[in-house]
């Protein structure tokens, strides 16, 4: 059986100060997100726009696909459907099949993460390297992603090159940033300079030109799409938006709420294929369009990826990425995955607090913590939480519901908590009590004063 | 208008203090109230478990308190965000609606109705404050620091007429206690590390008081606090604001 995100998050909490570090580290940039944005006094009113935009193509999805399809074939693009993950897979094996591609060089890609391309391919000894520095960090380690936008941020320099000096033979114990980037860069020029094809992921998709836009800091994607004569762009479908004076409100809001930065440094527009070059897109539906038909979650199609929920989350600063065990983690993930399978991710809905700082941070609007509550009760009634729990639920909902009931088992428990020692109620069965007092029982509750009173 | 004052079951069980401090401020503030009886609680706990289903006859008995009031003010901002926001399983009578309409936390109503009539209080402390974050990102008391707006006045602005008080800024004002309801037992290690690191901020800076206007987040700090024995006391805003700390 799946350990749930409570064993997983302990697990994680047991390093305090690694925890901490974490923490700091998420911290720094949800600080620098709040400097970019403050100092754009439009800010509200971009996050309204960009939701609106978001909403518009939503509700027009339909339209906007087949517009998008039309103009990417004028321009010279292969244009592919995938009904799912599996699907996704296959498309991109034939492409690189018929290309005799024994070796990929892919960019910026969480869509790939989610079909779970690398493996597959792997499978069928076509051999990917991952070229953005911290996607080739967890690669080299055989790591998931811990962040959307920071995939490595769970490890610190010294474990970087420690994996750098174990795989590349780079200097043992030097943790210069800088010395460990250069050692990445001449690995991955190889890479560069003797792969076939290249994959990339894309950010947004314009439908009036047909073109698919990526933002990166790194320019990985444009240095392997240059390269090589087969470029591949994987897309989610929700990735559309109508016109392209619809993406500077996106490119404005992006990169502020995701690492601070006024715009990333590369904003690459791919039209149609080089001379001599193939170009293809694949559009990935894999549970987008049975979101979209759902009420209560449609809006999370929305969501741009800026990881933005996960830097704010205080739940998240402090369990890790790895804790969630789903491709997107954070609060946006725990409302994504659900979806995808409801029982295998039933526990993420319930790690948080409610607090709604995801809500107010989302640069497009989702009620990222109106939705956690949504699937709690989508996940109660669809039977997957323990039984043991139900009933306490039940209990608890006659006791309350009852004012005799209520009264009787406040009264019981605050004589029994004067009346005997301490510590029958501060026992290990007593999971509030393990670091926490219990609050001191009063002589009277607050109802038998007033009616005493009056 | 006829208005009722409504009690947590936490601080109906646990902390009646809390409850009596709104009596006394409101009774000082010749405000027309009552408390009705048998009061027990919105049902959050269920609902926030996941079986929404199973605080159905709470909130009828909470609707049937109520539903004859203009206005019930509520000591709390987390229990009255779960009344607006979660009572929609049961059938939207007017009865449901105008509850649901006119219940607001008893700090902002304080705050929007009678600063200017509650008596100079003197408290020379160091204090730093915690809005619930249900309060604060639920019902806009006070405007959370991840919007880019003008700041809209909260918490602090019940402290007009304290005197002697030092309010220190935490280096991370909105960041949740991590009490969360069911949470704090579920995830227990999460719940109290976000606690602990509450506590540190507001020790970090040498803090006599830390003063919110959301007990649950209280009982879950003060039961750090005394586990961990921290010299710090904590304190519900209505304790304050009617000088029953000393």
């Amino acid at each position: 059986m799946r350990s749930s995100i409570k064993n997983r998050s302990e697990a994680f909490l047991q390093n305090n100060e690694r925890t901490n570090w974490h923490d700091k580290a998420l911290w720094f940039v949800r600080e620098k997100r709040d400097l970019a944005a403050k100092a754009i006094p439009e800010w509200e009113k971009l996050r309204v726009f960009a939701s609106e935009i978001k909403t518009h193509t939503l509700a027009n999805l339909d339209q906007y696909l087949i517009e998008f399809e039309e103009n990417a074939i004028k321009n010279g693009v292969k244009v592919h459907w995938a009904r799912d993950g599996e699907e996704h897979n296959q498309i991109i094996e034939n492409i690189l099949q018929q290309h005799q591609v024994k070796k990929v060089v892919k960019s910026k890609s969480m869509l790939t993460e989610e079909c779970h391309l690398n493996p597959y391919l792997e499978s069928k000894g076509i051999e990917v390297v991952d070229t953005d520095l911290g996607e080739r960090i967890i690669q080299l380690k055989g790591e998931p992603p811990s962040h959307i936008v920071m995939p490595a941020i769970h490890l610190k320099k010294e474990e970087v090159s420690d994996l750098f000096h174990e795989k590349w033979q780079t200097e043992k114990g030097n943790n210069d940033p800088a010395y460990l980037t250069y050692q990445a860069r001449l690995s991955l020029r190889k890479d560069f300079l003797t792969a076939d094809a290249s994959i990339t992921g894309i950010n947004f998709a314009i439908a009036e030109t047909g073109e698919v836009v990526v933002c990166t800091n790194e320019g990985n994607a444009d240095m392997g799409t240059h390269i090589v004569p087969l470029q591949i762009h994987s897309m989610g479908i929700e990735k559309l938006i109508p016109k392209r004076e619809n993406l500077g409100v996106f490119t404005r809001i992006l990169a502020r709420s995701a690492t601070g930065q006024p715009i990333t440094v590369y904003t690459s527009h791919f039209r149609k294929p080089k001379p001599k070059s193939e170009m293809h897109i694949v559009l990935v539906d894999n549970f987008r369009s049975n979101r979209l038909e759902k009420d209560k979650y449609w809006s999370s199609l929305k969501c741009i990826r800026c990881g933005a929920c996960m830097n704010t989350c205080p739940i998240y600063r402090r369990s890790g990425g790895h804790s969630y065990d789903a491709t997107i983690p954070g609060p946006i993930g725990s409302i994504l995955s659900p979806n995808i399978d409801t029982k295998k991710y039933s526990d993420l809905p319930f790690a948080s607090t409610l607090c709604g700082s995801c809500t107010d941070v989302c640069p497009v609007k989702i009620n990222i913590h109106e939705q956690l509550f949504f699937w709690r009760q989508d996940i109660g009634k669809s039977n997957v939480l323990p039984k043991s729990k139900q009933r306490a639920m039940k209990i608890m909902g006659s006791i309350l519901g009852n004012p005799s009931t209520y009264k009787l088992f406040g009264k019981i428990a605050r004589i029994s908590m004067k009346l005997l020692p301490s510590f029958v109620f501060e026992n290990r069965l007593n999971t509030w009590a393990k670091n926490r007092k219990m609050p001191e029982a009063p002589k009277e509750s607050f109802q038998e004063w007033y009616q005493k009173r009056k | 208008m006829k208005i009722a004052l409504s009690i947590p079951c936490f601080i109906d069980q646990f902390y009646p203090k809390v409850g009596i401090a709104a009596v006394e401020l409101l009774e000082k503030l010749n405000i027309d109230f009552e408390v009705p009886k048998n009061q027990t609680c919105c049902g959050q706990p269920m609902a926030n478990s996941g079986f929404e289903d199973e605080a159905k006859k709470t909130y009828h008995h909470f609707i049937n308190l109520f539903k004859d009031y203009d206005k019930t003010v509520m000591i709390s901002g987390s229990c009255t965000h779960h009344v607006q926001h979660n009572y929609t399983n049961i059938p939207q009578t007017n009865e449901v609606k105008n509850v649901r309409d006119n219940i607001e936390d008893i700090s902002q109503f304080i705050l929007e109705n009678y600063i200017d009539k509650i008596a100079p209080v003197h408290f020379p402390y160091k204090v730093a404050l915690h809005t619930g974050c249900h309060s604060l990102r639920g019902q806009r008391f006070g405007t959370s620091s991840e919007l880019v707006l003008e700041k809209e006045i909260g918490l602090e602005g019940l402290l007009k007429n304290v005197t002697g008080i030092k309010i220190i800024p935490l280096n991370r004002p909105n960041e949740c206690c991590g009490f969360g309801g069911t949470f704090s037992v579920v995830h227990e290690a999460i719940s109290i590390k976000m606690g602990r690191d509450k506590l540190n901020d507001v020790a970090d800076k040498e803090i006599d008081y830390l003063i919110s206007n959301d007990m649950s987040c209280l009982m879950h700090l003060e039961g750090i606090i005394k586990k961990e024995n921290r010299n710090i006391k904590v304190a519900h805003i209505l304790e304050l604001l009617n000088g029953s700390l000393k």
